[in-house]
């Protein structure tokens, strides 16, 4: 018999389930798959009723996100040879379950809206006017917080967001600070009010579990810490008194 | 019963979907907006676009010589009228985007960089380093949500369109978290669902990328349009078919066969690897043919080398070609040539539409891959199709605003007896069937291999024929459907069944257009009829749907303004 890995799947389905359960199946292992290709390989020819997310396969859509072994990972690039003992496969941590391997995603998507997540302009400029001109120093100043994909294993990683779900959580910051950080942008004072409030960074403890589990390089932690700087240096402080604020 | 009624319902919340929210919601802020997405809108699958969006903003370019390469590069079965006005536009979309935040990469000067691409006389694809799909679908998602009239119903699955008195009112949505069918009225309707690539087995699409706007709208009586044109990539990795973006060979990467000889010389001696698509997938073919590719385990590849780069530019403009290679390839592309393949990519078919996204049934418009609004003819130039997204993602949402403004509200009535029968027929055919013994995920790899193998890159009339053959067979099976999940939550394997029936559908009429014509143009090669024949097949393939019977096929001339046909040659 052709090689195997055995793969154990939480399984829940809220219509006949009361509890999750660890269905065990055992897959054939090829040298070049990744753990999305065995759980494909579940759905298409050992169980049709298991429920995951995927798409794009190459590390970009941010779909299919699952803890590994207890660890938050992209099952697009997760490769089989690196678990030759074989895997468990969970929902990503801190998050309901809707079924099996599919979590609900709603209270990041409201985090995400709070912050402001677009260009604030006290006065548009006309698309006539050309482009915003910035130099690459300028891009760089957010580039790696432009590089989210949303995937939530920041969240599933973060030990604060697992205590408490008020917290806004690395992503969300990454991402506003991803705006506060363009030369574009003039919304930094709109942002702190959410950034400073109770359940914004300061809830933060810095463990930085969100900035390693990041698999595009984004460094959610740094963001955070970024932030709590400006704010204890009066930074956005200033940007929220000053009518045309921020640095057009 | 009440259904909600919108002004401007979206199905699809990609590039083209989200372009054309925001459209919807300038032209007038009072306008009720709702996206309907079968994923989160991030996830879609602009976000896998990676070279750049092609608009002529630089001073020494010109919107005429844009429109040119455009023409030439679809081998003259573009609408040359439409090309004109999408190469005026696109420069705006650019810098609209820029001004909403897409990381463009920059020249020194802070202006937005562009790169060579292939087809294109000049540098003219904007960029942001090589995840420009990815930049903007974000940004015009993070974007949409600065406009509180633009309401999303995520990850519900539309299964088909309300028409009442031959116009389109609205759809039919699986809520897959519910498991619930809902009716969602609508004045105007836009389709932004994205391309088919998964009819393929061997496809840089995603999973989702399963066509089912071009089948919503064919089965309510709108034409398709040259279906037959599919473009292959010339450069996917050869087992998992990821796109290797035309970047690499726009900064300088070389194309090698496995003689150590740029190949291209002898296909595109004057463009070499910036030659458009078609062309380079066929030469990696032919060589193929030749005996003078690599073998690996899946098949012949060639390599893709862009170690003279240097490491910095590499991480400068391709860093994500670095992490693909190292994470799916197990290579360094800095010490390593890229193996790669042509792999099925784009459809520059689609549903027909007008150059405001306007179909022939009244309310109902698309945009984006999903549509065929005449820019690509049969070969599309890489970049134009991320442009397209901007532009005429924008054009439809304006349109359709404007249609709302004025169209009285969809009657309750007939809705609801529409919505009874879309809801019986599904829980007929999927949760209540018994007795089928054909598993899904069977039918679904022989379509794709055996589309692979008889409508690629080359075509005979005998492996077209043998295909009508075996999709006949295939809808036999699928009528023998082995139902195995029917729960309603998160139901994949039913929402997996209507894709597959979509998928069936549409593999029908590409196969059937790619019989019909009787010539090569573009990314449509007949073995059997190897010249371009102008004087028969100057003309769009035109297929409308008929019941239970194969698509009905006719020829539409396509609009020539400025620029006459000739030899196509680079």
């Amino acid at each position: 018999m052709a090689e195997t890995v055995t793969i154990k799947v939480q399984r829940f389905n809220p219509e006949t389930d009361t509890e999750p359960r660890l269905q065990t199946y055992e897959v054939p292992y090829k040298e070049d798959w990744v753990l999305l290709d065995a759980i494909t390989y579940i759905k298409d020819h050992l169980d049709p009723t298991l429920s995951y997310r995927w798409s794009c396969r190459m590390g970009i859509c941010g779909s299919c996100g699952m803890n590994v072994n207890g660890y938050p990972r992209l099952t697009c690039s997760t490769h089989l040879r690196d678990f030759r003992a074989g895997m468990t496969v969970e929902p990503l941590a801190n998050f309901p379950v809707i079924r099996d391997l599919v979590i609900d995603i709603d209270d990041f998507m409201a985090k995400l809206k709070s912050v402001k997540p677009w260009i604030v302009r006290q006065l548009e400029q006309p698309l006539g006017a050309g482009e915003f001109l910035q130099s690459n120093n300028q891009v760089d100043n957010y580039r790696q917080f432009s590089q989210c994909i949303n995937c939530m294993l920041c969240y599933a990683a973060c030990p604060v967001y697992g205590m408490e779900n008020e917290f806004l959580g690395p992503a969300a910051i990454a991402l506003a600070r991803r705006y506060n950080n363009d030369s574009r942008d003039q919304g930094a004072a709109d942002r702190v009010k959410v950034l400073a409030a109770s359940d914004g960074i300061w809830d933060c403890s810095f463990v930085g579990e969100c900035s390693a589990a990041c698999p595009k390089g984004v460094d959610p932690a740094k963001a955070i810490q970024q932030t709590k700087f400006d704010t204890v240096n009066g930074f956005v402080m200033d940007a929220m008194l000053t009518p045309f604020g921020g640095r057009g | 019963m009440d259904f909600p009624v919108y002004d401007v319902l979206i199905v699809g919340g990609g590039g083209a979907g989200l372009r054309a929210a925001i459209a919807a919601a300038e032209t007038d802020p009072g306008l009720r907006i709702l996206i309907v997405s079968k994923v989160y809108p991030m996830r879609s699958h602009t976000v896998s676009a990676e070279g750049g969006a092609a608009a002529a903003l630089r001073p020494e370019d010109s919107w005429e010589t844009h429109a040119f390469d455009t023409i030439k590069g679809s081998d003259y079965l573009a609408d040359q009228f439409v090309v004109e006005t999408f190469v005026r536009e696109a420069p705006t979309e650019v810098v609209q985007l820029e001004h909403w935040g897409c990381p463009w990469s920059r020249d020194p000067d802070g202006k937005i960089s562009a790169r060579p691409f292939g087809g294109m006389t000049t540098w003219r694809t904007c960029f942001a380093a090589d995840k420009t799909g990815f930049h903007m679908l974000h940004t015009l998602f993070q974007t949409s949500l600065k406009y509180d009239r633009i309401e999303r119903l995520d990850e519900s699955f539309v299964t088909t369109l309300l028409v009442e008195d031959g116009r389109c009112v609205g759809v039919v949505a699986l809520n897959q978290r519910s498991g619930e069918m809902s009716a969602v009225r609508a004045k105007s309707v836009i389709l932004s669902t994205g391309g088919n690539g998964r009819i393929y087995a061997f496809s840089t699409n995603g999973q989702i990328c399963t066509g089912d706007g071009m089948a919503l709208a064919y089965r309510a009586g709108v034409a398709l349009k040259d279906m037959e044109m599919v473009q292959f990539h010339p450069t996917g990795l050869p087992s998992t078919g990821i796109l290797i973006t035309e970047a690499v060979r726009g900064e300088g990467g070389y194309l090698y066969n496995n003689k150590g000889e740029r190949f291209l010389k002898d296909y595109v001696p004057t463009k070499m690897e910036l030659g458009p698509r078609d062309i380079i997938s066929r030469a990696e073919v032919s060589e193929f043919e030749k005996g003078n590719g690599f073998k690996g385990e899946y098949g012949d590849y060639m390599h893709l080398d862009v170690r003279h780069l240097g490491e910095a530019t590499i991480d400068r403009k391709l860093p994500f070609m670095r992490e693909l290679c190292r994470d799916y390839v197990g290579i360094d592309i800095v010490t390593d040539p890229i193996p790669i393949r042509p792999v099925e990519h784009y459809m520059m078919g689609g549903v027909d539409v007008d150059i405001h996204g306007a179909t022939s049934l009244a309310g109902l418009y698309a945009c984006g891959e999903v549509a065929n609004v005449g820019i690509n003819g049969a070969n599309r130039l890489g970049s134009n199709s991320l442009s397209e997204c901007l532009v005429f993602g924008a054009a439809a949402g304006r349109a359709a605003a404007h249609r709302a403004l004025e169209a009285k509200a969809p009657t309750a009535n007939p809705v609801d007896a529409l919505l009874r029968d879309e809801t019986r027929r599904v829980e007929k055919k999927y949760r209540e069937a018994s007795g089928g013994t054909e598993k899904m995920a069977d039918i679904k790899a022989d379509l794709g291999r055996s589309m692979d193998s008889n409508v690629g890159v080359f075509r005979t009339e005998q492996g077209l024929k043998e295909q009508v053959k075996t999709i006949e067979k295939l809808r036999k099976r699928y009528a023998k459907l082995k139902i195995e999940d029917r729960s309603h939550v998160f139901n994949t394997a039913l929402t997996g069944a209507m894709e597959l029936d979509f998928m069936l559908e549409l593999a029908e009429v590409m196969t059937a257009s790619a019989l019909n014509r009787r010539e090569s143009r573009g990314a449509h090669a007949r073995r059997d009829f190897p010249e371009r024949d102008d004087e028969h097949f100057l003309a769009n393939t035109m297929a409308t749907y008929t019941t239970g019977g194969p698509p009905t096929l006719t020829f539409r001339p396509v609009r020539i303004t400025h620029w006459e046909p000739k030899a196509r040659s680079y």
